[in-house]
């Protein structure tokens, strides 16, 4: 049984089978499984319909990519402050971990910010949700709806990092919100991982 | 030490892969090979990637089995899918195009 359990034997009776640490980590799994199958029909529904399309535009001279690979990279380097925090906290440092979670969530913003940009300027080009000037109309319908729908998790994710900010602030012992931090990154770290196939699926591709 | 903690990777070593594959990945965009080979290499970086995210950032490395296997099966599903969608796809254009050739064949005098 693991300490978390052993402490608290009324709160956690017995430790899951998966991840001993804790219900929440398990929890988050199966809801990130579920996410991803959301994505994952979006993405499967993006394929179908690109393949059979007669004249769906080249993605990446339509969309440009210059904006969204530094998009790219701002997620990654925000995925490695959101490691950074954990790490900082398993290290009984409570200061360095609010700022690198915070740093997560400032990267998460200029993502978001950076995404309304680029939904301004496209909109602006003709791309819109039910045509555009440059083939299939579902073009712009995927592109925003996929895009969109990451945009939402992106910026769940940037509300979830500032609870947790005030969550380990508010919680003097480290060990205390060491599991809650773990679970905010898996998230994250998912919302990350899917924008690396959003962008190679719907811009590379 | 926090209960649960696991031995923490070297990040940074993970950040750069990263970080290179992407650049990789926009390269090949450009380089002149077949679409069909473009399209295979740049899945392959693409999940590549989605793999050391998993594997390092979200410790699935350092995880169950079983665990690793939950976290698979949206990939599985949504594989499946793409093989569901096809076949209706290419029907709708195998017919479409009949109508267009139909509309844009000379009339018969």
């Amino acid at each position: 049984m693991s300490q978390a359990a052993s402490a608290h034997p009324a709160v956690e009776p017995a430790e899951t089978p998966l991840t001993p640490e804790s219900w929440g980590k398990l929890g988050m799994w199966i809801f990130l499984a579920g996410d991803a199958v959301g994505f994952g029909t979006l993405l499967a529904a993006y394929g179908g319909m690109r393949a059979t399309s007669a004249d769906w535009p080249n993605p990446y001279e339509v969309l440009g990519i210059n904006l969204t690979a530094v998009m790219t990279f701002l997620l990654i380097c925000s995925s490695v402050t959101m490691v950074k925090a954990l790490e900082w906290l398993g290290r009984g440092d409570r200061a360095r971990c609010r700022l690198f979670l915070f740093l997560t969530a400032l990267g998460g913003a200029i993502f978001v910010s950076l995404q309304a940009y680029e939904w301004t300027h496209l909109i602006g080009a003709g791309l819109h949700i039910d045509g555009n000037p440059w083939g299939a109309s579902l073009f712009g319908t995927s592109f925003f709806i996929v895009t969109g729908f990451h945009g939402l998790h992106v910026t769940g994710g940037v509300l979830y990092l500032l609870a947790m900010l005030r969550y380990v602030t508010n919680r003097p012992d480290p060990g205390a919100s060491y599991n809650a931090v773990e679970i905010t990154g898996l998230y994250w770290h998912f919302v990350d991982l899917v924008w690396i196939m959003v962008f190679t699926f719907m811009y590379l591709l | 030490m926090a209960s649960g903690e696991h031995t923490h990777p070297n990040y940074m070593a993970i950040f750069w892969c990263l970080a290179v594959l992407t650049v990789v990945e926009i390269a090949v965009i450009f380089m002149p090979l077949a679409k069909l080979t473009i399209g295979v290499l740049l899945v392959g970086f693409a999940l590549a990637k989605a793999a050391l995210v998993a594997m390092y950032f979200m410790h699935l490395r350092f995880e169950t089995r079983t665990l690793g296997l939950i976290a698979l099966t949206p990939l599985a599903i949504a594989s499946l899918l793409v093989f569901l969608i096809l076949p209706d796809g290419f029907a709708v254009a195998k017919r479409t195009e009949g109508v267009k050739a139909a509309v844009g064949a000379p009339a018969k005098h």
